[in-house]
C-alpha cells in the first residue's frame, strides 16, 4: 500500500481518505517558530466533486489512492453503462451514469476522452476540450440579424443545447467547448 | 529585490551601530543540536561523527554573553529540515539579538523600533501588544491556561478546523494561534504576543508573578510571526532539565535524539548576565515591507532552484 508523507503533498496529487479519492488542490505549510507544524490542504472529492479543507499534523502519512487518468476512446453507451477502449490494448471499462454525468452530454462515438479509473474502475470521464458535433435541430437565422450578435438555441446529435450564432442551420456541425459549454466556431 | 535586501540588511546595521549593539559571527556548524521537538536540525555526516547545522545562533551567542560579550546580534543563515512552504525556507537568514538588563518588555520595545524604522509608512496603526491568554480569548474565545486538552479539541473543531489524527495540548493551542488568531490580527500593524503558557517557555524564564506563564513574546506583522523573544533563562540546571525532557519528548515521537549543548550548560553555570534576546526572520521582514506573499519572491534562489 502507497503511502505519501505531508511533505510530499502537491496539488494534483490523489489520496485516500475515509475510503474516498480525494485529489489535493492546494496545500499549505503552516508552522509556528516554535510550535508543531501543519499541513492546511484544499482537496476535492473525486466521487461527489465536493471540495473542503483539512488539515494534517506535518509528517504524518496517508494512503495513496490509485487513480490513474487514461487515454480512452468513447464506444457506446446501452442504456445502463458507457463503454471505454483503450486504444493500444483494446481492453474495454464500461463506466456508470455516476462517472459520465458531466460529460455524456460532450460524448461522441469513437472521441477520445479521459477516464479516470480509480482501483481499476472508471471514476469520472472528462471530454476532450473540443468536440464537433451536427446540429440536429435549430430555427432558421432571420438574414440581417447577425450584425446585432445574436443567438439562438440549438440542438446537437448528443443532446446538447448550446447557443450558436445566427448564420448557422441545423446540419451543420460545430466546434464547442466542452469546459464552458460555448460554440466556437463552424467546423 | 536584490537590493531591498541590499539596504535592508545595511539599515538594520546601522541600527545595531547606532545603539552600540556589537555585531558578532558564531559557527554554523556544531557538534550539538537543537533539542526543540518542534524544530528539526540538518545533521552533517563528517568522519568523526554527526554535526549539525545551527537552527538559530542563540547557544554560541548566549555562550559569549556569558563571557561578558555585552550587547551583540548577528546576521545568521540558520537551516530547518523539512520548512518549506509561503513562509518557509529550509534555510533563511535570521537576525538575533540579546541585551544586557532588558527584560522581555524593553526589548519588545526596542523590536518596534526597529520595525518601524524600517516600515516607515507601511505601518498605519500603533503598535498592539496583547498576552497569549487574551488573544486567543479575544479571537478565540477560549482560555488557554485553562481549558483542557479536551476543550481545545472541541473549541478548535467549533472554529471550522478540521484535523486528521491526535494532537497534544500544545498542538492544539499552535493550530488555533496560526489559523485563527494570527489571521485576526489587524493586517496594517504589528502586533505582540506576550506571556505564553509556561508549556510553551520554549528558553524563557517562567515568570516569577505568574508559574503559568513563560516571559516569551512573539511579533506579527498582520498575521505573519516575525519575531520570538525571551527573556533569557538563565539557569542551568533548568536549561539541563528541558533539554532532557526535549529529548524525551523526541524519543516518544520516533525523533532522532539531539546531542545537548554542554558548552553552554556551562556557560549558563558560569553565570549568564540578566537579558533578553530575540530572533526576527529577516526574509518574512523582507516580504512584509514589500508586499511579497510567498518567500521566493525576495529570495536569490529559493529552496526549489537551490
Amino acid at each position: 500500500m502507497a503511502m505519501y508523507s505531508t511533505n510530499e503533498f502537491k496539488s494534483g496529487l490523489k489520496i485516500l481518505l475515509d475510503g474516498d479519492p480525494y485529489a489535493i488542490v492546494e496545500n499549505e505549510f503552516v508552522k509556528p517558530g516554535k510550535g508543531q507544524a501543519f499541513n492546511r490542504v484544499r482537496m476535492r472529492n473525486l466521487k461527489t466533486g465536493r471540495v473542503l479543507d483539512k488539515t494534517f499534523k506535518s509528517g504524518d502519512s496517508v494512503e495513496a489512492a490509485d487513480v490513474m487518468d487514461t487515454d480512452m476512446q468513447y464506444l457506446y453507451a446501452d442504456g445502463e453503462f458507457w463503454h471505454f477502449m483503450m486504444p493500444e490494448s483494446f481492453e474495454q471499462y464500461a463506466a456508470n451514469e455516476a462517472a459520465v454525468i458531466d460529460a455524456m452530454k460532450w460524448l461522441k462515438e469513437q472521441d477520445m476522452c479521459t477516464v479516470t479509473l480509480w482501483n481499476n474502475v472508471p471514476l469520472s470521464v472528462s471530454p476532450p476540450n473540443f468536440v464537433e458535433l451536427k446540429i440536429t435541430q435549430c430555427d432558421p437565422g432571420i438574414r440581417g440579424d447577425t450584425a446585432t450578435g445574436g443567438t439562438k438555441p440549438a440542438t446537437l446529435e448528443t443532446g446538447a443545447v448550446v447557443k450558436v450564432p445566427l448564420f448557422v442551420n441545423e446540419g451543420d456541425v460545430i466546434r464547442v467547448d466542452t469546459r464552458t459549454g460555448d460554440y466556437a466556431s463552424r467546423a | 529585490m536584490l537590493r531591498r535586501r541590499a539596504d535592508l540588511l545595511r539599515s538594520i546595521r546601522d541600527f545595531f551601530h547606532a545603539r552600540g549593539v556589537l555585531e558578532v559571527e558564531t559557527p554554523c556548524l556544531s557538534r550539538a543540536g537543537a533539542t526543540d521537538p518542534a524544530i528539526e536540525s540538518l545533521a552533517v555526516t563528517l568522519p568523526e561523527g554527526c554535526v549539525w547545522l545551527h537552527t538559530s545562533p542563540e547557544f554560541p551567542m548566549k555562550r559569549l554573553l556569558a563571557a561578558g560579550a555585552g550587547d551583540i546580534y548577528q546576521i545568521a543563515r540558520v537551516f530547518r529540515a523539512g520548512e518549506a512552504g509561503r513562509f518557509h525556507n529550509p534555510e533563511f537568514t535570521l537576525l538575533e539579538w540579546y541585551r544586557v538588563g532588558f527584560d522581555h518588555h524593553r526589548l519588545m520595545a526596542e523590536v518596534d523600533d526597529l520595525v518601524r524604522e524600517l516600515a516607515g509608512a507601511r505601518l498605519s496603526r500603533p503598535t498592539g501588544y496583547l498576552s497569549y491568554r487574551q488573544a486567543m480569548l479575544d479571537h478565540a474565545g477560549i482560555d488557554p491556561l485553562s481549558a483542557d486538552v479536551g476543550d481545545l479539541a472541541i473549541r478548535a473543531r467549533a472554529l471550522g478546523l478540521d484535523v486528521r489524527g491526535e494532537l497534544d495540548r500544545d498542538g492544539w493551542l499552535d493550530l488555533i494561534m496560526s489559523m485563527v488568531v494570527a489571521p485576526a490580527l489587524p493586517a496594517d500593524g504589528l502586533t505582540f504576543i506576550h506571556d505564553y503558557p509556561a508549556s510553551q517557555a520554549a528558553l524563557a524564564r517562567i515568570c516569577p508573578e505568574n508559574p503559568a506563564v513563560a516571559e516569551r513574546f512573539e511579533l506579527y506583522w498582520g498575521g505573519v510571526e516575525l519575531a520570538n523573544g525571551f527573556h533569557e533563562l538563565g539557569d542551568a540546571a533548568e536549561q539541563g532539565a528541558r533539554f532532557e525532557a526535549d529529548n524525551r519528548r523526541r524519543r516518544d515521537a520516533g525523533q532522532p535524539a539531539v546531542a545537548v549543548d554542554h558548552h553552554l550548560l556551562s556557560a549558563l553555570a558560569s553565570g549568564l548576565p540578566d537579558c533578553a534576546g530575540v530572533a526576527l526572520g529577516v526574509d518574512r521582514l523582507l516580504m512584509c515591507l514589500s508586499g511579497c506573499d510567498h518567500i521566493r519572491q525576495v529570495l536569490a534562489f529559493d529552496w526549489e532552484r537551490a
